[in-house]
């Protein structure tokens, strides 16, 4: 597949994926319009920005001899009808959601791929919100994107071939391999890993083990290669257990309601990396 | 690092064993072990490469350098003998 230069991205979201997916586009030589309603979280996010491509360059994730793209913000969703694509990363939280997608498919030209970087949220329930829900599709970029290639893609029932299409050349300009699934609660990866982290937690809470034990055994006799619970800080603890909160509203499972150590650490807002602390400190 | 002139070289010798042993206490603290000098700290069973980043800022603000370019990879973060070299050479370059 072609790359497309003619890639313009709009992210919608300033928290950690949104910037995540702005610094991969912007190290790709792409224009990001980046927006959120916060205008303080915006400010800040250039300068997240700056950060995290110094990681990515740190750890081998920028492309050799790269120019990044411009970037530009706003509070409003106006400068979204020239984008190509639209990626959603607000809070994990159905009402935000929907609400940002009814908004944007107001204003960008229709056939205008919605993506929304839901990590759990099933895209058919999104799709109901946007006025074209076949330009609806879901990505659920890992963190961070710049570093990690693979992408699941979620094709919900009412995705369009067309949007599917647009979206690959975008995942292709952005250097993305896409792995398409079926719509469900949680996809694929979040189905999987937030029970087995909420169980790792389980583990510590009850005392069984302490994080870094409980990682240390992940990592060295079962080949998880950053451990369940450093996972966790690197996701967010708040939006693990917003992510938990709609598996467990959606398949009933026991497993995916948030343990008590999780509330815990959401309450004294230790929500990991993000805010230097979580099951591990951090001295950002 | 070669390629100083002496007078540079013989400050920064008398600084490389302060350095190694302040980077070794903040991996210590951050890491809650201890760590050889010579050991990649990243290779299997170390530390996860994200905490890098950490090391870098802890760097540039202990030892007033900015770490940008061709510096700014992996490799030069790799052990902290890596380490006391890069921020002497840096330091040389201030």
């Amino acid at each position: 597949m072609n790359t497309e230069p003619g890639e313009r991205i709009t992210v919608v979201g300033a928290g950690v994926m949104g910037v995540g997916i702005a610094t991969l586009a912007l190290s790709r030589g792409l224009p990001v319009l980046l927006i959120d309603v916060d205008h303080v979280r915006l400010k800040d996010a250039r300068t997240r920005i700056e950060g995290e491509l110094r990681i990515a360059q740190l750890l081998g994730g920028l492309p050799e001899n790269a120019v990044t793209g411009p970037l530009e913000t706003a509070t409003t969703t106006d400068g979204a009808r020239d984008a190509t694509v639209v990626i959603e990363a607000t809070t994990e939280d159905l009402k935000t959601k929907a609400k940002v997608l009814a908004e944007l498919s107001a204003t960008v030209r229709p056939g205008t791929p919605l993506v929304s970087n839901t990590s759990s949220i099933p895209i058919d329930e999104l799709a109901g919100y946007a006025q074209r829900p076949h330009d609806v599709v879901g990505t659920h970029f890992m963190n961070p994107p710049y570093l990690i290639r693979t992408v699941e893609v979620i094709r919900g029932a009412r995705t369009g071939e067309d949007t599917m299409l647009s979206l690959n050349r975008c995942l292709a300009a952005l250097g993305r391999e896409p792995i398409v699934v079926a719509d469900a609660p949680g996809f694929v990866t979040s189905r999987v890993l937030h029970p087995m982290i909420n169980d790792a937690a389980r583990i510590v809470q009850e005392g069984t083990a302490s994080a870094e034990a409980v990682d240390t055994l992940m990592e060295n006799c079962l080949g998880h290669p950053t451990g369940p619970l450093r996972t966790a800080d690197l996701i967010g603890i708040d939006n693990l257990v917003d992510s938990l909160k709609v598996l467990h509203e959606r398949t009933g499972d026991d497993g995916c309601r948030p343990c008590d150590l999780l509330l815990e650490k959401v309450r004294l807002g230790h929500h990991g990396r993000k805010s230097g602390r979580g099951f591990y400190e951090y001295a950002n | 690092m070669e390629a100083m002139d002496s007078k540079a070289v013989q400050h920064d010798v008398a600084d490389s064993g302060q350095v190694e042993k302040d980077v070794l206490a903040f991996l210590e603290a951050q890491t809650k072990r201890s760590w050889d000098p010579q050991v990649d700290l990243f290779a299997s069973g170390g530390l996860s490469s994200l905490f890098a980043m950490q090391i870098v800022v802890h760097l540039e603000r202990t030892y007033r350098i900015s770490i940008r370019g061709a510096d700014l990879r992996l490799d030069n973060f790799r052990t902290v003998t890596g380490m006391v070299a890069l921020v002497q050479r840096l330091q040389g370059a201030r």
